[in-house]
């Protein structure tokens, strides 16, 4: 039943964006006052090159043998993130987190970026394993503990915009094992209180719906007691905590959370990037040519901000191109995970779909102010060697689940 | 995890739902920022990175009558910085302070400047001396957030020959970017300060032009990206002023620097100010682009008041230059004509409560009006008053302009002083019984007591006697002439004044030291009383007699006899009708 045909939809679009995201690297450099940032997008190049042999290298690994070694990897995963919090240290924006696995000096990379790899496969695995998906709170114990020792692990470096992709990952992939969407809710109820707390009428109109669902969804009563609580203290108790702090306290706990904001600056960054974006108009200021980036007003164009970069210098038509490419490559990805021969294989790829998807929400939303700042990269376009070699890695593994998959040979279709 | 088929593909659909949708809505807010707002985001993106830099407009250049420069404008050189933060601006000028001289007064004025408009470049140094240029543009590349620009300096080429009209520039101040007047003035641009700069600010001062650079996040400059051809500055039309630089330079040479006077020279029939000066002067120049400290002390401490114009400013009792005033009043009353005597002669005073005294401690004699103009005989002009009485003498005065300023075309002239009123300010003054209407009567016709009068509003009185009995206003630069009648005599009564006082310029007359070969001068002189100091001297006149072409009027501080200011006078009207040379008087 294996393909023989690998799936060239998927290479072709990720090419696309990698070509893409290269390019817009080099325009970022092209600065009236130039910086090291004019030649970074060599090195890029060159990840890219490397990230190609990776994503071949995985691509020739079966689902099998990924299956095999998922433990392993993830037990890695694991001894490296508490390294990293031993030993690491910190780069750019977040030069105060530990973010990165240091030895000797040398920077190795971000292991954050391989366990969204590993973490993707471990609950493929564990999720895979049940016959029926979870249908309450308490059969979620065994694939929360796969997402939350590393989640912990990452927050303690802290790196709050890694932890967001590792809470959307759990959601999407509990999602495509089958689990009902009330119980999803459920488990999300805590997050939404959070989020709705700023209004005390919308906050109700939330707690009177989630008091029904819990009478109609009808969990073990200590479950569903402890979800009611767990509401009324993050939608009720948290934000009158919150207000007690000073100021300089709120900042201080953000920054907490993600070094990479600078409170204060952080607002200054966003407008500049969304009149970056603005100003391109439907075509653009033209290549390497956008005023706001090469006189340095858009804030780390090479990286979290780049797809600022896109927005002035190629206009709406390049940021359209952009995101349908995104689109193909999540659309595709939903193929492969439809078309998978196990559930095994269909978890691992709706799951990377889900790191992906994530990552680009956040980051593109950013740059228009759309989601709160978090220094979170833009797969394929931001400057970073583990990112680039990550994302590869998953489209290889994507490859081969494609490749082991039911297909009809109809490569046109996406 | 349920792997049926049926479940897989209801769930791949939900997914592919929500990342169409997903997507579509992030499409729809990337064209409402880019599409509909784009306008407003451009704008945006273009204040971000352009800083006005404003170029000064060279102020209009003043002329004498004869296109002789008394203004003009030299090149000179402003540095600013341009800065996100007041912060960053202190600590720019810090680094700047290793290489050129900055003082802390500095600092804080250019943090004052850029506080009033934080987008304009923040001037530091309004006038920079070549040399620091020089300094700046080596290291400009160490300094990107520099702006140096050449800017017109104001430059007076005669300086301290014109200060007394022409004033200054100097950067508009913080009191009068205040000012409702001023709303369109910015911080760091020049203002007229005093004088014609002044008065004439409005037609002086050009618009401003506007020059753009390209400046990154850092306010640092990128490059410069110059003017556009309508924003370019447009200079200010030349200022044609009715002074006689010829005749305004024989007035400084020959008042020097010792003597404390003040000198005015009008054309009778227009009141076009020919020449107008105040000794000691100052030097403008100076005072352009910030008046260095000590110059200031030293002109504030000096004690002949080198600021204080002793032509439009000095207020002194007008003496004996007032007899003629009475004259006229009396004559117009038909009291007393040029050929009538009066009963008492003199015989150096005349009783009226007290001892008048006369100047004359010999007397003299029995004399009538032409004489006593002549000679300025106060006997005489005692009983001239007594005959008037206080209310025709207050209410004459008040006709002939004597509470009224000159209206000559300069800022901060001094109102004169003069009782408004025969009753009541002397009732307020003295208390109803503290004061005799006789006295007052006595002092006031021969020009002491309560009136105190200007240089130019007693200059403006004798071009009423020089022509046929309207005063002209004094003017700088011509406006619309206006001549006010404010004597009412006939002609010949008008010649037989100016003939009386042709022979106060006469071997017969108390200047008769001041004659001049060839030419009749007209005039009258005046010793004010200044106890313990010294008298003051005054003169004013006019020549050629008959047929007036300028009137002189002449102020010397402590100069002791009005024949020292006549002397001055008459050398003037003689250089102006004829350009002889005449010798420079001194009080000694």
């Amino acid at each position: 039943m294996t393909r023989r045909i690998p799936d060239i939809p998927l290479l072709l679009i990720a090419v696309a964006l990698s070509s893409f995201g290269i390019a817009m690297v080099y325009s970022a450099g092209q600065t009236d006052t130039i910086t090291f940032v004019a030649t970074l997008w060599r090195t890029q190049a060159t990840w890219f090159a490397i990230a190609l042999a990776a994503a071949f290298v995985a691509s020739r690994a079966s689902v099998r043998f990924l299956d095999w070694l998922t433990p392993f990897a993830y037990v890695l995963t694991i001894v490296m993130l508490l390294l990293t919090l031993a030993i690491g240290g910190g780069a750019g924006t977040a030069a105060s987190s530990k973010s990165w696995l240091v030895i000797g000096g040398m920077r190795i990379g971000q292991p954050a970026e391989l366990a969204k790899i590993t973490v993707v496969l471990m609950l493929a695995r564990v999720l895979a394993n049940r016959r029926e998906p979870p249908e309450s709170l308490l059969e979620l114990w065994h694939p929360a503990l796969v997402v939350g020792i590393p989640w912990v692990l990452i927050m303690l470096q802290p790196d709050l915009g890694t932890g967001i992709v590792f809470i959307g990952i759990f959601f999407a992939m509990l999602f495509w094992s089958g689990v009902n969407w009330r119980l999803l809710l459920l488990i999300a109820s805590p997050a939404i209180s959070l989020v709705l707390a700023f209004s005390t009428r919308v906050w109700g109109a939330w707690f009177v719906l989630l008091v029904g669902l819990v009478w109609l969804y009808r969990p073990y009563l200590v479950e569903g007691v402890v979800l009611v609580c767990i509401n009324v203290i993050t939608g009720v108790v948290a934000p009158i905590l919150w207000e007690k702090l000073a100021p300089y306290q709120q900042k201080r706990l953000l920054v907490f959370l993600d070094p990479s904001i600078d409170a204060k600056a952080s607002g200054y960054h966003v407008i500049q990037s969304q009149v970056a974006i603005g100003s391109g108009g439907w075509f653009g200021k033209g290549f390497t040519l956008g005023t706001q980036k090469r006189l340095n007003f858009v804030p780390e164009q090479q990286t979290d901000f780049i797809f600022a970069v896109v927005g002035e210098e190629l206009g709406f038509i390049g940021v359209t191109l952009a995101l349908t490419l995104f689109l193909a490559l999540f659309l595709r990805a939903v193929r492969i995970s439809t078309r998978a021969n196990d559930p095994y294989a269909s978890l691992i790829a709706f799951g990377l779909l889900a790191s992906w998807l994530v990552h680009v929400v956040e980051n593109v939303g950013m740059t228009l102010n759309l989601m709160p700042i978090t220094g979170i990269p833009l797969p394929f376009f931001s400057y970073g060697g583990s990112f680039m070699l990550a994302s590869w890695l998953s489209v290889g593994i994507l490859m081969r689940i494609s490749r082991e998959g039911r297909g009809r040979g109809d490569l046109a279709v996406i | 995890m349920s792997h049926h088929p049926n479940d897989v593909a209801r769930r791949a659909t939900v997914a592919r739902l929500l990342l169409v949708c997903g997507f579509l809505g992030f499409g729809w807010a990337f064209f409402r920022a880019q599409v509909l707002r784009n306008t407003e985001y451009l704008a945006q993106a273009e204040q971000n990175r352009f800083r006005e830099v404003p170029l000064a407009a060279p102020r209009g250049i003043i002329y004498d009558r004869n296109g002789r420069i008394i203004a003009e404008n030299l090149p000179g050189y402003a540095v600013s910085l341009l800065s996100p933060s007041a912060d960053s601006l202190r600590s720019a000028m810090r680094r700047l302070s290793n290489i050129i001289p900055i003082t802390d007064d500095q600092v804080e004025a250019a943090v004052r400047r850029w506080r009033k408009n934080p987008t304009r470049p923040a001037v530091i140094l309004p006038d920079a001396p070549f040399d620091v240029v020089a300094v700046l543009e080596e290291r400009r590349v160490d300094n990107p957030t520099l702006v140096i620009q050449s800017t017109p300096k104001r430059y007076y080429p005669d300086g301290p020959a014109v200060a007394a009209f022409v004033g200054y520039t100097g950067e508009v101040t913080e009191r009068e970017l205040a000012d409702s007047a001023h709303t369109d003035y910015k911080p760091g641009q020049q203002i007229g300060k005093g004088g014609l700069e002044r008065s004439y600010e409005a037609q002086l001062r050009g618009r401003e032009g506007v020059r753009y650079v390209e400046v990154d996040a850092r306010g640092r400059v990128v490059r410069d990206v110059g003017a556009r051809a309508e924003q370019a500055p447009v200079p200010a039309p030349p200022l044609r002023t009715n002074i006689d630089m010829d005749l305004q330079q024989f007035v400084v040479g020959l008042l020097g620097d010792s003597l404390r006077a003040g000198v005015v020279a009008l054309d009778p029939e227009t009141g076009a100010v020919l020449a107008l000066h105040s000794a000691p002067t100052y030097d403008p120049n100076r005072f352009v682009g910030g008046i260095p400290a000590e110059y200031w002390r030293g002109l504030n401490t000096d004690e002949r008041r080198p600021l204080y114009n002793k032509v439009i400013q000095g207020r002194y009792p007008p003496a004996s230059t007032w007899k003629l005033a009475t004259a006229a009043m009396a004559m117009e009353a038909g009291l007393v004509q040029l050929d009538d005597y009066m009963p008492v002669p003199c015989t150096g005073g005349y009783r009226y409560g007290r001892y008048f005294r006369c100047w004359k401690h010999s007397g003299h004699g029995n004399v009538n009006l032409r004489q006593a103009i002549e000679q300025s005989c106060d006997v005489y002009f005692y009983q001239v008053g007594l005959k008037l009485g206080l209310t025709r003498l207050v209410a004459g005065g008040l006709k002939l302009k004597m509470r009224e300023r000159s209206g000559v075309d300069l800022p901060n002239e001094t109102l004169p002083q003069f009782p408004p009123d025969a009753q009541n300010y002397f009732n307020q003054r003295y208390g109803t019984r503290g004061w005799v209407a006789g006295s007052v009567s006595l002092n006031l016709s021969i020009g002491q007591g309560e009136n105190a009068q200007t240089l130019i509003n007693m200059a403006r009185f004798y071009t009423a006697l020089a022509t046929d009995g309207k005063a002209a206003r004094p003017e700088i630069v011509s406006r619309n002439p206006e001549r006010v009648q404010i004597m009412n005599l006939s002609e010949p009564q008008m010649q037989g004044l100016r003939l009386a006082m042709a022979g106060v310029v006469s071997s017969r007359g108390t200047a008769n030291s001041a004659r001049v070969d060839g030419i009749s001068v007209a005039g009258k002189t005046g010793t004010a009383q200044n106890p313990p100091h010294p008298d003051h001297a005054w003169f004013l006149g006019f020549a050629p007699a008959d047929k007036p072409r300028i009137v002189v009027g002449v102020f010397v501080e402590y100069g002791e006899h009005g024949y020292v200011a006549a002397k001055i006078a008459t050398s003037v009207m003689a250089h102006y009708l004829k350009g002889a040379t005449a010798p420079v008087v001194s009080t000694e």
